[in-house]
């Protein structure tokens, strides 16, 4: 049982000042996978920063900012194969797309159109999830799905660290280890629940120890540190895969900005704190070890940066579009087959709209 | 139950005009002052003051022992608020939004609802369950509920979903001292909306009021349909319709009494709801003023309510809201050549 303890401190490849150390158990990344995270770590960002300005523009109706956790976002992403399902939450946009999810269908949601913009079975990407923990059992119940179908998929379930307060949390890490099931959960421990902040959600030496009292192994990574966390992930899956039954996976990172747009965060935390972890900036940091070790060319940059440009430009487009929407879409899929009832209202409501001459402009 | 009468308009030192947030705050503050077994806790309600600012400086002013942050879990909270109302405490819990209630239901189902009954009386559970709800804002999904009808629907629960700022005052004060549990429904959109609050001024669990005065026809509404319901009214004067309105406040116990006397004196009558029409609280109100008016009756009871589906996204809100044409749609089928 010990082996399933996570490390004291968290697993960390990369430091803050960019100097690498190898580690005794986990794999060091192929460079070539470090540069092309970077990569998705600058698109990452660029998308952070341009639905921020879409939500004051007003073309989001909100947005839960994943700056300063995009390390956890591209990470949760690359050690998945195409095959493989992700569960995300409400604050896992960046990885919803970099999973292949086109910027105005991850967006749509948030834009206010629909309950939700892609089709799950195209990139494997459940919906994201707004209901805190409830989908770390559906990513349970998925796996065990594939597990009966004979399937080899690794689900990767998302969650905060509010979340693994939640009963469903742990009632999820209990059916996967007790169904042996391929599923890496992976908590970002970003450090708040909105205001409120982890030592109020528990009082265990940290969240990843308590994968031992379900009977999986847990551990702890640098959430800022993209290295660490595609080498911890990445065994993790293996683990999934090989048939070694669930992983526990904690990052530590920080959310460097408010909840989402509605919130303030003065009224709970230091300035001071927010500005320390500017230091550990998870894009700084690879940036810096990679050009040390002569990985990053002032080309590959450019050429990162202007396909977040291009990403940024999609997303503007998408979201200063205002979409037609058809009114009776409120009708249509709530059921497989429309009730009667549901015949009349829709009905009822196109009487209304023939009437004031605005129906539906689809 | 008896209607509650014109306040009288004599300046008083207890008067004040305010947001329903504010006397919501307001009222939390007087109670913990007056009593210090209440306890204020759930997700935010601390530092934050509530994502809605509703408990804003009470952990400043009452110190941490009184209003707490939880781990964030509903159903802790609400379990922790039973065995706390066993121990002699009068918690007043904050589910953060309608729609995050639910992993509480459990709890709030099988014990809140239920203690007093299966103990004979002799385990009480003063609690009240504040939930902020329904749409009107914009909000994505899970964050514009109505889900009064689930509470409703649970023998053991009284339910109370005020429209203004003094009733939001008056009837948490009542549900504070109240032996029983009271989920308490505070409309979003009307969140911001000021009136004046007499903090004085008394206001029973149980006791709806007619709220404008008609001939023609009678709107019976509750919380987020208050305001539509006065609008339609209004709209319906221009037209040379004089329609009453009730504001029910308080859904358990539902005040026959009141209803039925107001409907009885126009002989028409129209529920108005933002929630799901179907086996709901409207539907209830219908049943029985047509079974306790029928006499009376002019036309069959009318409800405009939301639609039989889950709450629209952003953008296609105001297709399902309930609306002043709608009301007035409504209104114009009840069988005025009679
Ligand atoms: C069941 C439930 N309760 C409450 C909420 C409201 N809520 C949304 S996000 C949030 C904080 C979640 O914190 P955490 O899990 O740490 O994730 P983070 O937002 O920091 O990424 C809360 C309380 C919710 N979405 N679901």
């Amino acid at each position: 049982m010990t082996d399933f303890l996570p490390r004291d401190t968290p697993v960390q490849l990369v430091d803050t000042t960019g100097a690498f150390s190898a580690d005794p158990v986990y794999p060091t990344p192929a460079p070539d996978a470090l540069v092309d995270g970077y990569r998705s770590l600058v698109i990452g960002r660029r998308v952070n920063d341009q639905c921020n300005a879409l939500v004051r523009q007003g073309r989001l109706a909100v947005y839960p900012s994943s700056h300063g956790q995009e390390a956890c976002q591209v990470a949760a992403v690359r050690v998945l194969d195409a095959d493989d399902w992700l569960f995300p939450t409400y604050r896992d946009t960046v990885a919803v797309m970099l999973k292949g999810v086109a910027p105005a269908e991850a967006t749509l949601m948030l834009k206010g159109d629909w309950h939700g913009g892609y089709d799950p079975h195209v990139h494997n990407v459940a919906p994201q999830a707004t209901p805190l923990a409830t989908q770390l059992l559906h990513a349970v119940g998925f796996a065990h799905a594939a597990v009966l179908k004979g399937e080899s998929t690794v689900v990767l379930a998302m969650c905060g660290d509010g979340a693994t307060s939640e009963g469903d949390f742990h009632e999820a890490l209990n059916f996967a280890a007790v169904f042996h099931l391929p599923v890496v959960f992976f908590v970002q421990n970003n450090g708040f629940a909105i205001s409120v902040p982890l030592s109020r959600q528990t009082a265990a030496e940290s969240l990843a120890h308590k994968a031992i009292g379900y009977g999986m192994p847990g551990e702890r990574v640098d959430g800022n540190d993209l290295a660490a966390l595609l080498s911890v992930l990445g065994a993790a899956v293996d683990r999934a895969r090989s048939g070694g039954g669930p992983t526990l996976v904690e990052a530590h990172t920080y959310r460097m900005q408010a909840h989402t747009n509605a919130d303030d965060d003065t009224r709970y935390r230091d300035g001071s704190e927010v500005r320390a972890w500017a230091d550990r900036d998870p894009l700084l940091r690879l940036r810096t070890h990679l050009r040390r070790e002569g990985l990053l060319t002032e080309e590959s940059e450019a050429s990162f940066t202007e396909a977040a440009d291009s990403i940024a430009a999609t997303l503007r487009d998408a979201l200063n579009t205002d979409a037609q929407l058809d009114p009776d879409d409120l009708f249509r899929f709530v059921y497989a087959t429309r009730t009667p009832q549901l015949e009349e209202q829709s009905a009822l409501l196109d009487g209304e709209l023939r009437r004031t001459g605005q129906e539906a402009q689809a | 139950m008896t209607m509650i009468q014109d306040r009288p308009m004599a300046a008083s030192a207890n008067r004040e005009t305010m947001t329903m947030a504010t006397a919501v705050n307001r009222a939390l503050g007087d109670a913990m002052a007056d009593d210090d077994t209440v306890l204020v806790f759930g997700e935010d309600v601390g530092a934050l003051g509530g994502v809605f600012r509703v408990t804003d400086g009470l952990t400043a002013r009452f110190g941490e022992r009184r209003c707490f942050d939880t781990p964030l879990a509903e159903a802790g909270i609400m379990g922790m608020a039973v065995g706390m109302a066993m121990n002699g405490m009068r918690p007043v819990v904050e589910m953060q939004f309608d729609a995050f209630a639910y992993p509480a239901f459990e709890q709030v189902v099988s014990h809140v609802a239920k203690m007093g009954n299966r103990t004979r009386g002799r385990v009480r559970m003063p609690i009240v369950i504040r939930i902020p709800y329904g749409g009107g804002i914009g909000g994505v999904e899970h964050h514009c509920d109505s889900s009064e009808s689930y509470y409703v629907h649970t023998p053991g629960l009284l339910v109370v979903a005020p429209a203004t700022p003094q009733d939001a005052y008056s009837l948490l004060r009542s549900a504070i001292r109240s032996p029983d549990p009271v989920v308490f429904l505070e409309p979003k959109k009307l969140y911001w909306a000021k009136g004046e609050v007499d903090t004085s001024l008394e206001v029973p669990i149980g006791a709806a009021h007619v709220i404008r005065a008609g001939t023609d026809a009678t709107l019976i509404a509750y919380g987020t349909s208050v305001p539509i319901a006065l609008a339609a009214a209004d709209a319906a004067e221009e037209e040379g319709r004089s329609l009453q309105v009730v504001d029910l406040r308080s859904l358990t116990p539902y005040d026959d009494a009141t209803v039925d006397a107001a409907v009885r004196s126009t002989g028409r009558a129209v529920v108005i709801a933002e929630a799901p029409g179907f086996a709901s609280v409207s539907s209830e109100i219908a049943a029985r003023v047509s079974e306790r008016c029928f006499s009376w009756l002019e036309a069959p009871v009318r409800r405009v309510t939301g639609f039989d589906i889950p709450f629209a996204p952003p953008k296609l809100e105001r297709y399902y809201l309930p609306d002043v044409d709608r009301v007035l749609d409504a209104v114009d089928t009840l069988n005025w050549d009679a």
